[in-house]
């Protein structure tokens, strides 16, 4: 095996199934952004603290800067692009999103919590959101958002 | 660089054997940070076990609660059985970075990568966690509480990996995981301090005191005889004798030990009749 290794791999993505061809050193984020021409997921801090890069694998928020690209081989991923109008329209009204930079990240979280509402039964809100930094809106437009995504009045 | 993808365990234990200085690799969340800027640094080769489905099983036996080798903090979160066994778990799996962290972080990764700030590792030291090593040679098990020699100095050979780790199903009548960090998630822990009593006696586990995260055997001793503690500066003998916590980016020695023996003082005058008589 040489330094040249490349894997060729499935994987789902947003829906359909896609084949690729990927360095050992390639990470989720890179095989999205500049392999798949997909550049809504954003890299911030490169270090799985900051959450611009979340996506959904296999159900569950993950910082796509930590992921080889080799482990997505058959699993399943959503990125912001599978994102619809309806997902957003309660956040764009909340005033989520300020700069935009953090927000395709934000809003994979919250369509998690969205589609799992029995999460907020075990932790609070903005415990969820924890990993999604954000330097503008100072969380409460996010939790905001978010409460009106869920369908619910009152923070937990 | 250069990744192998073994389909089963045995493949992985062979591929270890030839390969001993491969990295093991799982969840990644400790080995890609800062990944494309350190690839100089990077190790030559990778052992993906991501695909190992056969290791990511959390079961119970009578007395022992097993977490496969690729069992995430996730994982254990989703199970209720672990919180009302073993809630000191549940509390740190909580405070591990936050959800994108929690989901792919593994428990036995934290124990490889060996941090003297891990959080899963003090944990899974108060109760008593065996680590099962796995080899083409078979299986031994190692006492978490042997498991470090030194900074990142691991009783691990280099051709083994963890299979599972064996967590002690027993009743606690005392028990806390308290981590102290600048914020409650994405966190780095400064002082962290966990406290563990069975009919096996007294668990003190102390985190970023220490080159590793390690047990506090003068501090168990002292609860163990039921010495009377009047004030947290009574502590800070015993506890200079168990750890040696160091000036860093996030701290001082001296806050440490301030810190970590005022958390003892308080957290155990609840419960602790010694803690008791002064206050």
């Amino acid at each position: 095996m040489s330094d040249n290794q490349r894997i060729e791999l499935r994987f789902q993505l947003n829906g359909e199934s896609v084949q690729v061809r990927v360095h050992p050193s390639d990470r989720l984020l890179d095989l999205l952004r500049y392999d798949l021409g997909l550049p809504g997921t954003k890299e911030g801090c490169g270090e799985g603290e900051c959450g611009a890069c979340t996506v959904l694998m296999d159900g569950v928020p993950a910082n796509s800067c930590l992921i080889p690209a080799y482990q997505v081989r058959g699993r399943t991923i959503l990125t912001i692009e599978s994102t619809e109008l309806a997902d957003v329209e309660p956040l764009l009204a909340a005033g989520t999103t300020q700069c935009g930079a953090c927000t395709p990240g934000v809003v994979m979280t919250a369509r998690w919590i969205r589609d799992h509402p029995e999460l907020l039964e075990r932790f609070g809100s903005r415990q969820l959101m924890a990993g999604n930094l954000c330097r503008c809106t100072g969380y409460d437009g996010i939790i905001d958002g978010l409460l009106a995504l869920v369908g619910q009045d009152e923070e937990a | 660089m250069r990744v192998l993808m073994p389909e089963s365990v045995s493949e992985a234990l062979a591929f270890k054997a030839t390969n001993p200085d491969i990295v093991p690799i799982a969840g990644g969340t400790d080995l890609l940070v800062q990944w494309p800027g350190q690839l100089e640094r990077q190790a030559a080769s990778y052992l993906d076990l991501s695909g190992l489905d056969e290791l990511r099983t959390i079961r119970w036996t009578q007395d022992t609660l097993e977490l496969g080798a690729l069992t995430t903090y996730w994982d254990t979160l989703c199970q209720p059985r672990v919180g009302v066994e073993h809630p000191l778990l549940h509390d740190a799996a909580r405070q591990v970075g936050a959800i994108q962290i929690q989901t792919r972080g593994t428990w036995a990764g934290n124990i490889i990568n060996a941090s003297p700030a891990a959080d899963g590792v003090p944990v899974l030291m108060a109760y008593d966690a065996t680590v099962v090593l796995a080899s083409v040679d078979g299986e031994r098990q190692v006492p978490l509480s042997a498991f470090y020699h030194g900074y990142k100095q691991l009783e691990a050979r280099p051709h083994e990996l963890i299979r599972k780790i064996l967590v002690p199903r027993r009743e606690h009548d005392v028990q806390f995981f308290e981590k102290v960090a600048p914020r409650q998630a994405q966190a780095i822990t400064v002082v962290g301090v966990t406290v563990a009593h069975s009919s096996c006696g007294w668990r003190v586990v102390a985190s970023s005191m220490a080159p590793t995260v390690c047990r506090c055997p003068h501090l168990e001793s002292l609860l163990q005889e039921g010495t009377p503690v009047s004030c947290p500066e009574d502590l800070l003998e015993p506890l200079r004798a168990d750890v040696s916590p160091i000036d860093d980016l996030r701290s001082s020695a001296h806050y440490r030990e301030q810190v970590m023996s005022r958390v003892l003082y308080f957290n155990l005058g609840e419960t602790c009749p010694a803690f008791r008589s002064t206050r």
